[in-house]
């Protein structure tokens, strides 16, 4: 099979015909090319939006104070809803299933200093629960805990980017030492990493709610609930939200219908419909790649048919001389397997090529990143070219074994 | 033990016919051949008496009716394909009337063929092909391609092909046809010295100075065997 003699014949045949051979190739080669560059920027395109997920929990839900936008049982558009602490409490009991729940404040960006330095930072009250929710990960010391929470503890948890701005020069050990929030001292006991892409979640603080309420904002008033909803599927998460949306609309009396009312964010339905996309995305791509790869194949058969006419005097010889059909058949099928292969391999190398390319010279954009043809891709891709150089030759090889020597010897 | 006039090639009433559409063309109509081992004999007929048929028949590239053959005491009746490529590829050997040589290989890549078919190393075969081209006077031609070739030395190479294998039988259709008078007498004696060395030889002709040169004329008419003449 693999003797300096078939591939010498295989080469000497090529060479007779090369345009044609080049031309037939270059179907194959298209297709192939075709695919594997779909395919990449497919997946850099789902690498991009995948990376907007990151930083908070894929099975999260917000549930964020709003204004009524509808009319019910007599009261006005435009009423402003406020939610508090027995709100928490009532989903924390009432919702089954959910792993981590927290409520928070939203204070905005404070004045924050540390000695001599002086910086404006995003100022975070919530649960402790919030750091699973925000997959914070901790570089030193802890997140907010209950006790910080039950006993009004002023202790922050500060950014990698605040950590920065506010621990300078000499003075580098942010670890339980005192920043000044707004005209209080709080105590620093954790320094966390965000992985979200936003710049802004790195210059956060962040300290317990209850703390918040008493110090900053009014007792009792909290803006937004969110909780992650464990290993429930797609469709108990939205059970999950339903119940939210019904305890919430009697609680406070608006339409359950109202969306503006209150307005709730179910990562779960985000991260499904993503999935969906890309998995159509995939299909597509690949039903237009397998077509163009047929369209090649075909040509490629159609080639060899041809070849096997021409070859059909040498064929009967060779069967004069004692080749038997399977002999005959692995003559056939072995060149259309190269031609395919090595045509299919260039596409291949091109395609990939100019993956790399792009990958290397694109400037980072929000939605594309990494347009990458993973190694499986590649695998996939080399066992399709020789299986479909294996059936373009396989018909045309079955013709040629059946080639009857007399007829073909006969001289004209 | 085989005994000295042992047939080497035993043809008992054989028939043959051609289906083409609807129509059937009986085209041997019982025909009776023996030939020796170590004879050189030789056939004749018009074309469409059944000579080329009778020749595919004896060189198992095509199957008959009904009748008995058999080659070197072997039954040749109705063989899947693989095994009548190894008989002819261990007993027999072709010459063409037009060669049929393998245009994109070189002379000796030619000569080599069978014993390629016999699994043999590259090395090895073409080792012996250089042997047998020396002894067709055409070592210096080894790596010529057929189209740089003249008539008489294709020819000479396609001989070597057929001894390569070392066959019992030679089968040779027409094998001056495309030469000139001259090569083709060159070629007669090629044949006879082949012949000396006991391999037996059966050549369809329609020239009569070639049948001449063998020992034994058959002639075929209308598919039956008419006459047989020792000459």
């Amino acid at each position: 099979m693999f003797e300096l003699d078939k591939w010498q014949e295989i080469f000497s045949t090529v060479q007779k015909n090369k345009l044609r051979t080049f031309l037939t190739g270059f179907s194959v080669a298209w297709g192939i090319f075709m695919l594997v560059v779909l395919l990449g920027s497919g997946k850099g395109l789902q690498n991009g939006v995948a990376e907007q997920f990151k930083g908070s929990a894929t099975n999260g839900v917000w549930i964020t104070s709003g204004i009524t936008s509808m009319k019910y049982k007599g009261l006005k558009t435009g009423r402003t809803i406020k939610f508090t602490n027995e709100d928490y409490n009532a989903l924390n009991t009432s919702i089954k299933g959910h792993d981590h729940i927290s409520s928070r404040l939203f204070l905005g960006n404070n004045l924050t200093s540390y000695k001599n330095q002086y910086g404006s930072f995003f100022i975070s009250p919530c649960h402790p629960d919030y750091g699973y929710i925000k997959e914070v990960e901790m570089l030193q010391g802890r997140f907010v805990n209950n006790i910080d929470i039950r006993d009004f503890r002023k202790v922050a948890v500060i950014g990698e980017k605040v950590k920065a701005a506010l621990f300078k020069g000499s003075d580098t050990i942010a670890m339980g030492k005192y920043i000044t929030v707004n005209g209080v001292l709080f105590k620093v006991v954790g320094v966390f990493r965000d992985f979200s892409r936003n710049d802004n979640e790195q210059r956060r603080i962040y300290i317990p709610v209850s703390t918040a309420q008493r110090i900053f904002d009014g007792d009792n008033v909290i803006q937004q609930i969110a909780f992650t909803t464990g290993t429930a599927t797609p469709e108990q998460a939205n059970a999950m939200v339903e119940n939210t949306k019904s305890l919430l609309s009697r609680r406070h009396t608006y339409d359950i219908k109202d969306e503006r009312a209150v307005e709730i964010w179910n990562k779960n339905e985000d991260v499904k419909r993503f999935n969906a996309l890309f998995s159509g995305i995939r299909l597509f791509i690949w039903i237009i790649g397998i077509g163009t790869i047929i369209a090649g194949v075909v040509g490629v058969s159609n080639i060899m048919m041809i070849v096997v006419k021409e070859r059909t005097k040498e064929i009967g010889v060779r069967k004069a001389l004692g080749a038997t059909p399977d002999s005959i058949i692995g003559l056939i099928l072995q060149e259309a397997i190269v031609i395919t292969g090595f045509s299919g391999y260039i596409g291949l190398v091109l395609g990939i090529g100019l993956l790399q390319l792009v990958s290397s010279k694109m400037p980072a954009s929000d939605f594309f990143k990494n347009p990458e043809a993973d190694f499986s891709i590649a695998m996939g891709a080399t066992i399709l070219l020789i299986v479909a150089g294996a059936i373009a030759g396989l018909v045309p090889a079955m013709k040629a074994s059946k080639v009857r020597p007399v007829e073909a010897l006969r001289d004209e | 033990m085989k005994p000295v006039n042992f047939f080497m090639i035993n043809i008992k009433n054989i028939h043959k016919s051609y289906v083409t559409g609807h129509s059937k063309l009986h085209v041997l109509k019982g025909i009776d051949l023996d030939i020796h081992a170590g004879e050189m004999v030789s056939v004749m007929g018009a074309s469409g008496s059944g000579k080329s048929t009778l020749l595919n028949i004896l060189g198992i590239l095509d199957n008959y009716d009904s009748g008995e053959y058999m080659l070197d005491g072997i039954p040749i009746r109705k063989l899947n394909e693989r095994k009548a490529a190894a008989l002819r590829n261990k007993l027999l050997g072709f010459v063409f009337q037009s060669f049929n040589l393998i245009s994109f290989k070189n002379a000796m890549e030619n000569v080599a063929l069978p014993l390629y078919y016999q699994k043999v190393s590259r090395k090895k075969r073409n080792l012996i092909a250089m042997e047998y081209l020396e002894r067709m006077g055409l070592k210096e031609w080894a790596h010529h391609l057929p189209n740089e070739l003249s008539g008489g030395q294709n020819q000479r190479i396609a001989i070597a092909r057929a001894l390569i294998s070392k066959p019992k039988v030679i089968l040779a259709d027409e094998p001056t046809g495309a030469l000139d008078s001259v090569t083709s007498l060159e070629m007669m004696d090629i044949l006879q010295d082949i012949n000396r060395t006991g391999i037996t030889m059966v050549i369809v002709t329609h020239e009569h100075d070639i049948a001449m040169r063998t020992q034994k004329t058959i002639r075929i008419t209308d598919g039956m065997i008419t006459e047989i003449l020792k000459n």
